[in-house]
């Protein structure tokens, strides 16, 4: 069960449909927040980086790293095998990769050579056009890819990747719940495990993801919103409530 | 004061930061001076066996290290690569360690798995703890934590284990010898149950 905190300009800040960006507080003070609830990995994705062009911030990450009781990915403007190394180095666990695996799977194959599968994820941002026709995009949702998630993710797992995060562009924000039919639909085809994302409202929601296939959850703004007037308040479940709601799933 | 060694192989920032937590100052540093100050030591460490010696030397570390493990013998916690480093020889590189720990490192052999798992071995496990010590003692219930690596310590003497954790095959997480301590997890990224593995080396 995983929180997604996006970064945009060092500032923390959540979003609905992948818009409306709204700024939710201080990275390092949220890291703070979660390891008080003992949480088990965190995601950070930079949606600033690739988007103006710009290199990883090293320094800033460095510093949330130091902050982190918990291992931590990062995902955004990573482009070269040097901002890789810098990234292991300054002591992130996991790299996710979005644009530069479009722009060269050789990326992805020699971060898989260099530090394991393990160590690199692909982020996968799916939205549907009217038809219904889901679709892979990059730059936050704005670009098209001409590839379906399922194509993405095959692609993904042949490069070497180690890990997949799909992510629901239309449900990003909207507490509807995960896109159960797409988690399953693309788990039935890959190996590597799934993270999905995007939808989530509760707990009941991460127990319908896994049991679709996913084999792990990742949420924002249920993590940093209070509803139903959407206060900013910092949560995370207990593990007393993660292993009942599983348990509840089993029964 | 507690020193962590800081031989250039990564950010050390969260071990600082953990024992800041619990109200442990600490210094991160690789001056001689200072590390012969030490009332504890810790030897961090990620990545390649041969290419961490190597930064360990190039750091000149290695004599006065010596001397507070082996003469002064104040409490040192190897993590991860640290850990490693104290054993006789790894596989990794065919390099000789510190030496101070009967033990050998060696690559996961998919063959002793009942089933192939990739490698490096990166996640959570649960640890069982083997020998009974205050380094290990009152962990929160099913302590687990975070691991990253693709070599595993093998003890000569079972008398020098700690914590066991399974991963396709059982290996040892935690070793000891006297005032010598490695865990091959990282406790700096396994939050309640790392703070409290942290806690008891604190007060050793």
């Amino acid at each position: 069960m995983i929180p997604v905190l996006l970064i945009n300009n060092k500032g923390l800040v959540k979003s609905v449909k992948f818009k409306n960006y709204r700024y939710v507080g201080d990275p390092i003070n949220a890291v703070k927040i979660f390891n008080e609830k003992e949480v088990d990995e965190i995601c950070i994705l930079d949606i600033s980086a690739s988007r103006s062009k710009r290199f990883p911030d090293f320094e800033h990450i460095s510093e949330i790293v130091s902050e982190a009781f918990m291992p931590l990915s990062y995902g955004g403007g990573i482009s070269s095998l040097e901002h890789a190394d810098k990234l292991f180095y300054a002591g992130v666990e996991k790299l996710t990769l979005n644009k530069s695996f479009h722009n060269s799977p050789q990326l992805l194959e020699q971060i898989a050579a260099n530090y394991g599968s393990q160590s690199v994820s692909i982020s996968i941002d799916v939205d549907k056009n009217w038809l219904g026709k889901t679709h892979a995009y990059t730059d936050n949702g704005k670009t098209k890819t001409e590839y379906t998630p399922l194509e993405l993710a095959i692609k993904a797992e042949d490069r070497g990747a180690g890990e997949i995060l799909l992510n629901s562009i239309s449900r990003d924000g909207t507490y509807q719940g995960y896109d159960l039919d797409l988690i399953e639909k693309v788990t039935a085809k890959i190996k590597i495990p799934l993270v999905a994302c995007g939808g989530a409202s509760d707990l009941h929601d991460f127990a319908m993801a896994i049991e679709a296939g996913a084999s792990a959850v990742a949420a924002g703004s249920m993590f940093v919103f209070q509803r139903p007037n959407q206060a900013v308040l910092i949560s995370y479940p207990s593990a007393k409530e993660i292993e009942s709601s599983i348990y509840t799933l089993r029964k | 004061m507690i020193t962590i060694i800081d031989y250039k192989i990564g950010n050390l920032g969260s071990i600082k930061n953990m024992l800041k937590k619990i109200g442990q100052p600490s210094v991160i540093t690789s001056d001689i001076e200072v590390i012969s100050q030490a009332t504890k030591i810790i030897l961090p460490g990620v990545g390649h066996f041969g290419h961490g010696m190597n930064k360990l030397r190039e750091a000149g570390c290695i004599d006065v290290l010596n001397h507070k493990a082996k003469v002064e013998k104040v409490p040192l916690l190897g993590i991860c690569l640290g850990a490693q480093l104290l054993t006789e020889f790894s596989e990794e590189g065919n390099e000789t360690g510190l030496g101070w720990i009967d033990a050998e490192v060696k690559k996961f052999d998919e063959n002793m798995m009942p089933e192939p798992l990739p490698i490096p071995n990166m996640g959570w496990c649960d640890v069982a703890v083997i020998n009974p010590d205050r380094l290990v003692v009152d962990l929160p219930a099913h302590p687990r934590y975070y691991f990253v690596h693709s070599y595993h310590i093998v003890c000569k003497d079972v008398k020098n284990e700690l914590l066991r954790a399974s991963y396709g095959h059982q290996f040892v997480a935690g070793i000891k010898s006297e005032n010598i301590y490695g865990v091959q997890f990282h406790p700096e990224k396994s939050h309640k149950f790392g703070m409290k593995l942290m806690d008891n080396f604190c007060r050793l």
